[in-house]
C-alpha cells in the first residue's frame, strides 16, 4: 500500500502531462486539484482542476457564488475532507512539502501550525463547553511542548493582541459570554496562536456587522505584516476582496473562470461571470433608481455540469459564440501578464462589451 | 446556584406531596368508592374471622373512619414527625418518617423499604455500570464506523436487545447459564452483606437492554455531533482524531446522554420490578409487587412514594448536572 502510493507519487512527477511537476518554488501552489465526492445521486465535482500559486505576505481572495468550490478548495488544503467520502486529487505544495499524497498524520501535524483556518461562523465553530482560553491553549500545547502555565501565558497574549479587553479575565470565558466581534477575534487568536504561514479564512467577516466587519479586516491586515503570512480570504463580498487581497481567483463550478492581480481583475474583467459579480454589487455612490444587475439563474449542479462552459447557460453573451460554449470547455488562457480568464468569446469582443456595456453601468 | 438547588428542592417537596395525596386517593378512596368498608380494611389487617371488638380496636387504632383528609392529613403528619399506636396494651412508637404497619405483616413499611432499597440500588447501579460501559462505546463506535460491518451487527444486536425484555432474556439466561451448563450458581443476594457478584446474571440482563437503547442514542448524538463546526475547528487545530473523537465530540454527545441515564436510574431504583421478579431478588420492585397482589394498602403507597422520591431526585441531579456540565446553562 505505502509502496504503491509512493510509486504513483514518483510517476506522477513524470506520467502526468499536466506539466511543470516538481517542487514548486512559490510558498504555496495547488496544481490541478480535483476534489470529488461519490454520492448516491452520482459524483459530485467540487473542484474540477483548480490551479493557483500564493507567496508569504501576500493575500488571494477567493471569489464565487455559494457551492462553487471555495470552501471545498480550503479544506482540502488542510486535509479536512474525510478520505473515506472525498476524492482529492492533484497537488499542493506547502513550502516544499506535498500534501495530498502525505500521511493523515504528517498533514495533521502541520495543520494548526504551519496552516491554519479561521471559520464563518465563530459561534458555531467553538465549542461551548470550554472555555475561549482553554481552546487556545489546547491548539498551542497540541504543537507545542510547553507547560499549561506558559500556555495559558501565551492564550492571554494572543487575546490581547487581536483587540479583546482584559484578556487575563476573558480567558476564562466561555464562547457565548462573547460578542460576535469578540468571538471572531478569539478564534482569530486560536488560529494565529502557533503563527501560522498560510491563514485560510472561510467568509471571516460574514456572520458579523459591518463596523466589526471593518474592525476583523483592519486586524487581519496588521497581522500578515506582523507574521508575513499568507493569506488566502475565501469569501463572496468583492469589497472585502478589493480591501484586502493582491491576486483573486473567481471560482465556477469548482473550475476557475478568471484569476489575475486584484486591480487588473476589477478594472479590466475578462470574464462574463466576473462582471455578473461586479454587477450584482450594491454601490452607496450608485443612483437609487438604477437597479442592480444580478447573474440570472442559479448556479449550476456539480454533478451534471453543463457540457462546453458551465457558465454558458447564464452567460448573456454565450449566443455570440455559435455551438462552441455548448460543445468546448473554454481553456484557461493568459491574456495579460499573470491575469487569466477561462472564455470562448474573443477577447477584443470582451474588452469592447466591458467599455461599451458593463462599465457604464457598474 | 444555591437558591437554585433550593428553589428546585422546595419545588420538589411540593411535587412529593402532590404525588402522595394522589397515590392516597387512588389506593384509599377508589376502594371505598367501590364499597370496601372500614371493616373490610380493619379484618384484613386483623386476620380471619376477627370479633366485633378487635375490629373496633383497629379501626380506632389506624382512625379508619375519620374523613379521608383527616386520615390523609395524619399520614403526612407521621411521615413527618413520626406517630405513636396505641394497641391498648401497649404504645408502638414509629419514628419520623413512618408510613405505617402492614397489613399482612403488621411490620413497619418504613422498615421494610429501608431494607429493600439497598437491594434494589445494587441492582440498578451494578447495571448501570455495565450499560453506560457498553452502550457508550458501542455507540460512539458504530458512529464513526457508520455503514461498516461492526456498525451493522452492533445495531443488530442492539435493536434485538432493545425488543427482548428481562423476563425474557433472564429466564433463557437462568435455564442454561445456572441450570443446563452450571456456569454461575444461582442468583441469591437478599441484602448488602452478601456478595454482589451474585447479581451478576441479572446485571447483564438488565444491562442488555439499556446498553442497546444507549448505544442507539449514542451513535446517534455523536453522528451530529461529529458533524458540528466545532469538531472541523478542532481537526483544523490540528488535535490527533482520539482527542477530536473524545474530548470534543464525546463530551458534547454525553449531556443528552446523561438526562436520559439520570431519569433511567431514578425510575429503576424505585424498582427493578422485572428484574426482580424473574431472579427473585427482595428488592422494592418485589415489596411493592407484593403489596399489590396482597391489597397490602401502606405497603403500596409507601413503595410508591419511594419510587417517586427517587424519580423526582434523580430530576432534580440532573438539573444541577445540567448546570455544571454545560456552561450555558449556567450563565443563563
Amino acid at each position: 500500500m505505502a509502496r504503491k502510493q509512493q510509486a504513483e507519487l514518483i510517476n506522477g512527477g513524470s506520467g502526468d502531462s499536466s506539466g511543470g511537476r516538481g517542487a514548486p518554488t512559490s510558498f504555496l501552489e495547488v496544481r490541478d486539484l480535483k476534489i470529488h465526492f461519490p454520492t448516491d445521486d452520482g459524483l459530485v465535482k467540487s473542484v474540477d482542476g483548480l490551479n493557483f500559486q500564493l507567496e508569504r505576505g501576500r493575500t488571494l481572495g477567493i471569489v464565487g457564488e455559494s457551492g462553487s468550490g471555495k470552501s471545498v478548495t480550503s479544506l482540502g488544503i488542510l486535509g479536512l475532507h474525510n478520505r473515506r467520502n472525498a476524492k482529492v486529487s492533484g497537488e499542493i505544495w506547502l513550502d516544499g512539502t506535498e500534501l495530498v499524497g502525505a500521511s493523515a498524520g504528517r498533514v495533521r501535524r502541520l495543520r494548526g501550525q504551519k496552516m491554519a483556518m479561521i471559520f464563518q461562523d465563530p459561534l458555531s465553530s467553538m465549542h461551548p463547553f470550554y472555555t475561549v482560553g482553554s481552546q487556545i491553549i489546547e491548539a498551542y500545547r497540541v504543537h507545542n511542548d510547553v507547560s499549561k502555565q506558559v500556555a495559558r501565558k501565551h492564550a492571554i497574549d494572543m487575546l490581547g493582541r487581536v483587540g479583546i479587553p482584559k484578556p487575563d479575565k476573558r480567558v476564562d470565558d466561555y464562547p457565548h459570554q462573547f460578542s460576535g466581534g469578540m468571538r471572531q477575534r478569539a478564534m482569530i487568536a486560536m488560529a494565529l496562536s502557533c503563527d501560522p504561514e498560510l491563514l485560510i479564512a472561510d467568509e471571516p467577516t460574514t456572520a458579523l456587522d459591518v463596523t466589526v466587519q471593518a474592525q476583523i479586516l483592519d486586524l487581519l491586515r496588521d497581522l500578515q505584516q506582523e507574521f508575513n503570512s499568507a493569506i488566502i480570504m475565501i469569501t463572496h463580498d468583492l469589497g472585502v476582496v478589493a480591501e484586502l487581497s493582491d491576486d483573486i481567483l473567481v471560482m465556477y463550478a469548482g473550475r476557475c473562470a478568471e484569476y489575475g492581480p486584484v486591480d487588473d481583475t476589477f478594472h479590466r474583467p475578462l470574464h462574463p461571470y466576473t462582471w455578473g459579480l461586479l454587477g450584482s454589487m450594491p454601490r452607496l455612490d450608485r443612483e437609487r433608481s438604477e437597479r442592480l444587475m444580478p447573474i440570472k439563474g442559479t448556479p449550476p449542479s456539480l454533478i451534471n455540469v453543463p457540457r462546453g462552459c458551465a457558465f454558458n447557460p447564464r452567460c448573456a453573451y454565450g449566443d455570440l459564440n455559435g455551438d462552441k460554449s455548448t460543445t468546448e470547455r473554454p481553456e484557461l488562457l493568459e491574456l495579460e501578464p499573470g491575469h487569466k480568464a477561462a472564455c470562448h468569446l474573443p477577447l477584443e469582443k470582451r474588452r469592447e462589451i466591458w467599455d461599451s456595456e458593463i462599465r457604464p453601468k457598474l | 446556584m444555591v437558591a437554585f438547588i433550593v428553589r428546585r428542592l422546595l419545588g420538589a417537596v411540593g411535587l412529593l406531596l402532590i404525588i402522595s395525596a394522589v397515590t392516597y386517593a387512588i389506593f384509599f378512596l377508589v376502594p371505598r368508592a367501590a364499597g370496601v368498608t372500614s371493616d373490610d380494611i380493619a379484618g384484613r389487617f386483623a386476620g380471619k374471622q376477627p370479633d366485633a371488638a378487635t375490629l373496633a380496636a383497629i379501626k380506632d387504632r389506624f382512625g379508619l373512619d375519620d374523613p379521608i383528609p383527616v386520615q390523609y392529613g395524619k399520614y403526612i403528619k407521621s411521615i413527618v414527625a413520626g406517630d405513636t399506636y396505641d394497641t391498648g396494651t401497649e404504645k408502638i412508637d414509629c419514628p419520623a418518617p413512618c408510613l405505617g404497619y402492614s397489613f399482612r405483616t403488621n411490620q413497619s413499611v418504613t422498615d421494610q423499604i429501608v431494607d429493600r432499597v439497598p437491594v434494589t440500588m445494587m441492582i440498578a447501579l451494578g447495571a448501570a455500570v455495565l450499560w453506560v460501559l457498553a452502550g457508550v462505546s458501542i455507540g460512539v463506535l458504530s458512529a464513526l464506523r457508520r455503514g461498516t460491518l461492526f456498525d451493522r451487527v452492533a445495531m443488530g444486536v442492539a435493536l434485538a436487545g432493545v425488543s427482548l425484555p428481562v423476563f425474557f432474556t433472564g429466564l433463557l439466561s437462568l435455564a442454561f447459564v445456572v441450570h443446563r451448563w452450571n456456569l454461575l450458581p444461582e442468583v441469591n443476594y437478599t441484602g448488602l452483606g452478601d456478595n454482589p457478584f451474585n447479581l451478576l446474571l441479572p446485571w447483564v440482563c438488565l444491562a442488555f437492554l439499556y446498553a442497546a437503547m444507549y448505544a442507539r442514542l449514542t451513535r446517534a448524538g455523536m453522528l451530529e455531533t461529529m458533524n458540528e463546526d466545532f469538531i472541523r475547528t478542532a481537526r483544523a487545530k490540528g488535535l490527533p482524531e482520539k482527542t477530536v473523537v473524545v474530548k470534543h465530540g464525546l463530551r458534547a454527545t454525553l449531556t443528552p446522554i446523561m438526562t436520559v441515564f439520570g431519569l433511567d436510574i431514578g425510575l429503576l431504583l424505585g424498582g427493578a420490578i422485572i428484574t426482580e421478579r424473574t431472579f427473585s431478588i427482595p428488592g422494592l420492585g418485589q415489596l411493592a409487587l407484593d403489596g399489590v397482589n396482597q391489597s397490602d394498602l401502606p405497603v403500596v403507597l409507601g413503595a410508591t412514594l419511594t419510587a417517586a422520591l427517587f424519580i423526582v431526585l434523580a430530576n432534580l441531579v440532573v438539573d444541577i448536572l445540567y448546570g455544571v456540565v454545560d456552561p450555558r446553562v449556567r450563565h443563563s
